[in-house]
């Protein structure tokens, strides 16, 4: 280049430098996992497509409002779907080639087709039943939004959360406890607060104090808690039943709201709930407002941001940590309490089952913010409902297949959409003064 | 205010960092505090800011006792300081960095956004500052970074700020307007500490001089003390501050990059349509402000980076899209500008960081084992050969200082047949007595025959070392000058601005 055409910029102050040029880096992973889904639908719903009627039923019985079962010929609705889909695929290439971004509402648009083909091809000659779908759906997504909500804030302050399944099973195990003993719901919810209080107590001592490994530590907590509560389970709750782990007086009621429960479809997957769910739906409100409105939001995220700059405005690091730390054990120990009050009714062995771990993928794939960590976790409740929903409805694929899904849905959603996320800067590191 | 420091003293482990050291900044002044890295400058205004504490002494303000269990305190105090790696948290707006820590906010603790964005905005106002109370912080250029910390520490009404190596991130350009910023606030009362290791600097604003070695201070000096005088006072001895070279006799091409571009993750052309050639026997010395694409050239001409484009040839052959390890096999020697991240294992021994690069054959390793005699034996001589001060060939490098951990770097890398010798930033942070040996190799180095590029950000090392310079700015090449261009024109070019002086294209400079 010759002195020339080089550039001139003057550099005042009050006229920052222009961006640096830039130019596009190809991707091609939008269009190479689209193409290998339409693949997949041709063999699928073309190739191998059944023969039937699929049917879709809207409402329950129940509901005040009826809306009448959705019916559609199964190949040939797989076949337009199809098309769509390969449609989809080439536009995203062609975007690509023509160096134009895939925007987010196509990976959307070709995410919900493909589930509508692919339930539709499972349903031939059976009828799903959508409200239950959803519902159960809602069931298992909320200890792993309070898992998620839990991460998100002790990410953000800047410690690696790996014990949340500790935090949720040691919530889920005393809340069965206290509430069959003393017969009362919120001693129970409280009381499953403070043991995920409790575990986060270790996990913030070793990691803040004594600087030991964030995720060590955690995972430590984990395989301590599981055994903890499997030994006591098996030596006490099972030879005291009646008086320690007794489902009449576990389980929590329904409590329909007026009006709201009888909107159709989503009345009864939202508003006909147990207490825990409406807790659920202000504290993800109330976190998210909070962490990014309030002087506690603020000094939170610094902590976790640059703990150094924190520290040299007067914040005093160790300890935000630590309290922030004990109040995401204590939500995530009021998800583990809807394992028990919630839905089953009493305490069984290791009946979290790694939810503790979808939660953190959930936390990862939302991107450390309360509202996406909580569509995250919907969407993995959603993915293990689905797979026992057309077991029941007997599906063609091999149940031990469907196993999977969830976990699928969980691997592909953060190594593939998410990719390279920045996190906090300082989650994981300790904060060592000298 | 007046600030007093009486008998400070702060060890680390063995190391007495400071060493009853007494200063008193009175209010209104410009006080100076010199001193080489590693001299205690830094420690001694942590343990002022409250970040240390110290094991003996006191801090007086306005003759009264103070007791800094932390910065909150200090600040309270009046005390106010601008790090030398900002403190400032990139993913925040201006305002909310300004805010953090003394918030205005409601009963519920919600955030009064306003009220501190009206307060950036006055500041800012009072000082000709012109910074956005709603832009962020990751997005601004340095040099408003640090105006954005002088707006913090002001928000606390600071009364004594103190500036930690204030100026080794700018511009020359932004320099001259951080001083008038400095003379600004001295004439508003505030009482600044100045630390620095920059003469010139300190000689342009210091009301007094108070010089530190090995956290003792050894006296104190008026601002019409001459350089060497200063440099002599700092180091313990005399120093020769110019190095002496012979005019180059440059050879033929040896290294030529042409229209090399490198793109970040984001697209962004980090390094843009770049272009130059280094001939056999001379320096090129590629100079610019920190972060306008000399790491990441440098990285793209080892084959540390993935998406590069254009050409690179050394000796007629082409090295680009060879592995790091195939560049360094076709001779090229590269000092990197990280030594403790990129140029040295801590925990491995001054032996082993030698052969770090030679592993995979004689003479270091014969059928898969190292050869340890030999090992020791070269590590011994290259230990002699290039000063390296330690205990022995097998102390941890960690525990060198920056000179000696330079030079085990440099012996490693000055030791293998070289066709292209590239230093990056080969005396950030070493004393000034390692500083003359490296320099003193690199010019040795070119005598040899060898193509040698520099890449600094210091306008001092590149004026001495360079024969011709080559002024980076935002990715591109502004141009290439000859070694004894005029320091105001290289800070404009620096500063992106192409001079009138500089009019023709100098001849290596072809597309």
């Amino acid at each position: 280049m010759s002195i020339q055409d080089a550039p001139v910029q003057h550099n005042h102050p009050d006229s920052l430098p222009p961006a640096l040029e830039t130019t596009v880096v190809k991707s091609w992973k939008a269009p190479i996992a689209f193409g290998i889904f339409s693949i997949v639908a041709i063999l699928l719903f073309i190739a191998f497509g059944r023969e039937g009627i699929s049917g879709f039923r809207l409402s329950t019985d129940s509901d005040f409002v009826q809306i009448p079962t959705i019916e559609a010929p199964t190949r040939a609705t797989g076949v337009v779907l199809t098309v769509l889909l390969v449609a989809l695929a080439a536009y995203s290439a062609f975007l690509v080639s023509r160096n134009r971004p895939v925007r987010l509402w196509v990976t959307v648009v070709f995410a919900v087709l493909f589930l509508v083909a692919f339930l539709t091809w499972a349903a031939a000659g059976e009828t799903i039943p959508v409200p239950g779908l959803l519902v159960g759906a809602v069931g298992l997504s909320v200890p792993l939004v309070f898992g998620a909500l839990g991460g998100v804030i002790s990410e953000r302050v800047g410690v690696v959360n790996v014990a949340i399944e500790g935090q949720l099973l040691a919530g889920a195990f005393v809340s069965a406890i206290v509430a069959s003993v003393t017969g009362q719901p919120v001693l129970g919810l409280i009381s499953a607060m403070a043991a995920g209080v409790l575990v986060s107590f270790v996990l913030a001592a070793f990691s803040i104090k004594y600087f030991v490994d964030q995720v060590i530590v955690g995972v430590v907590l984990n395989v301590l808690v599981t055994g903890l509560t499997s030994f006591l389970y098996s030596q006490v709750l099972t030879k005291n039943t009646d008086l320690l782990n007794n489902s009449a007086t576990i389980r929590l009621p329904r409590l329909p709201i007026p009006g709201l429960s009888e909107i159709p479809i989503l009345g009864p997957v939202l508003f006909r709930q147990t207490i825990i769910v409406y807790i659920l739906y202000v504290a993800v409100a109330v976190v998210f407002f909070a962490l990014f409105k309030t002087r506690w939001g603020l000094r939170l995220r610094a902590v976790g941001e640059h703990p150094q700059a924190a520290d040299t405005v007067g914040i005093n690091v160790a300890r935000t940590r630590f309290w922030n730390v004990s109040l995401a054990g204590a939500i995530a120990g009021l998800g583990g309490a809807y394992f028990t009050m919630g839905s089953v009714g009493s305490f069984n062995k290791e009946m979290t089952a790694g939810a503790g771990f979808i939660a953190l993928a959930a936390v990862i794939f939302g991107r450390w913010d309360p509202i996406r960590a909580t569509l995250a976790a919907l969407l993995f409740g959603f993915a293990s409902n689905l797979q026992s929903v057309l077991s029941i409805i007997g599906s063609p694929v091999p149940s031990e297949f469907m196993l999977m899904l969830p976990y699928l849905v969980t691997i592909f959603a953060v190594a593939g959409v998410v990719g390279r996320v920045r996190g906090p800067a300082a989650a994981g590191k300790p904060y060592i003064k000298s | 205010m007046k600030l007093e420091l009486r008998g400070i003293t702060k060890r680390f482990g063995a190391l007495t960092a400071n060493d009853h050291i007494d200063l008193t900044i009175e209010p209104g002044e410009i006080h100076c505090l010199l001193g080489e890295n590693g001299a205690g400058k830094s420690t001694l205004m942590n343990v002022l800011y409250g970040l240390y504490k110290a094991e003996e002494g006191e801090i007086l303000l306005d003759d009264v006792v103070q007791h800094f269990a932390g910065p909150g305190d200090a600040m309270a105090a009046g005390i106010g300081m601008v790090h030398q790696h900002f403190m400032l948290i990139p993913v925040f707006t201006v305002a909310e960095n300004v805010m953090l820590g003394h918030e205005k906010a409601n009963a519920a603790g919600v955030l009064d956004l306003g009220a501190a964005r009206e307060k950036v905005r006055e500041i800012s106002e009072r000082f000709g500052f012109h910074v956005d109370p709603d832009a962020l912080v990751d997005d601004l250029p340095v040099g408003v970074q640090q105006r954005v910390e002088i707006i913090k520490a002001l928000s606390r009404d600071a009364k004594v700020l103190v500036f930690d190596e204030p100026t080794a991130v700018l511009t020359p350009q932004e320099t001259d307007e951080l001083m008038t910023i400095m003379r600004q606030l001295k004439a508003a009362g505030t009482s600044i500490v100045f630390i620095t290791h920059k003469l010139r600097e300190v000689r342009e604003v210091a009301d007094r001089i108070t010089v530190i070695r090995l956290g003792k201070v050894v006296g104190e000096a008026s601002p019409t003390a001459t350089n060497a005088e200063l440099a002599s006072l700092m180091v313990g001895r005399a120093v020769e501050l110019t190095v002496h070279k012979d005019p180059a006799t440059p050879g033929a091409d040896a290294f030529v990059v042409s229209n090399l571009s490198v793109v970040d993750p984001h697209g962004q052309l980090v390094v843009n349509n770049v272009s130059f050639d280094v001939r056999a026997g001379e320096i090129l010395a590629i100079a610019g402000v920190q972060g306008n694409g000399q790491t990441e050239l440098t990285e793209a001409i080892m084959g540390l980076q993935q998406r590069v484009r254009g050409e690179i040839t050394l000796d007629g052959k082409s090295i680009r899209g060879l592995s790091v390890k195939q560049v360094l096999a076709s001779g090229i020697g590269f000092v990197p500008e990280d030594r403790k991240e990129d140029g040295l294992v801590g925990e491995f021994t001054i032996a082993e960081n030698l052969m770090l690069d030679r592993s995979d054959g004689p003479p270091f390793v014969k059928a898969g084992t190292l050869q340890l005699n030999y090992l020791k034996e070269f590590a011994e001589q290259k230990s002699k050969e290039f000063d390296v001060r330690s205990q022995g060939i097998t102390t941890p490098v960690g525990r060198l200082s920056g000179g000696n951990q330079q030079k085990v770097v440099l012996a490693r890398e000055l030791s293998r047949d070289l066709r292209l010798f590239m230093a990056a930033q080969p005396t950030r942070g070493i004393d000034v007595g390692s500083i003359e040996f490296v320099h003193k190799r690199i010019v040795a180095t070119r005598d040899s025959g060898i193509p040698v590029i520099v890449v600094s950000t210091e306008l001092d090392e590149v004026v001495a070392l360079a024969d011709r310079i080559a002024v980076m700015y935002r990715g591109t090449i502004v141009g290439i000058v000859p070694g004894d261009t005029p320091r105001d024109v290289l800070g404009l070019m620096m500063a992106g601005e192409v001079p009138d002086s500089v009019i023709s294209p100098p001849e290596g400079a072809a597309a």
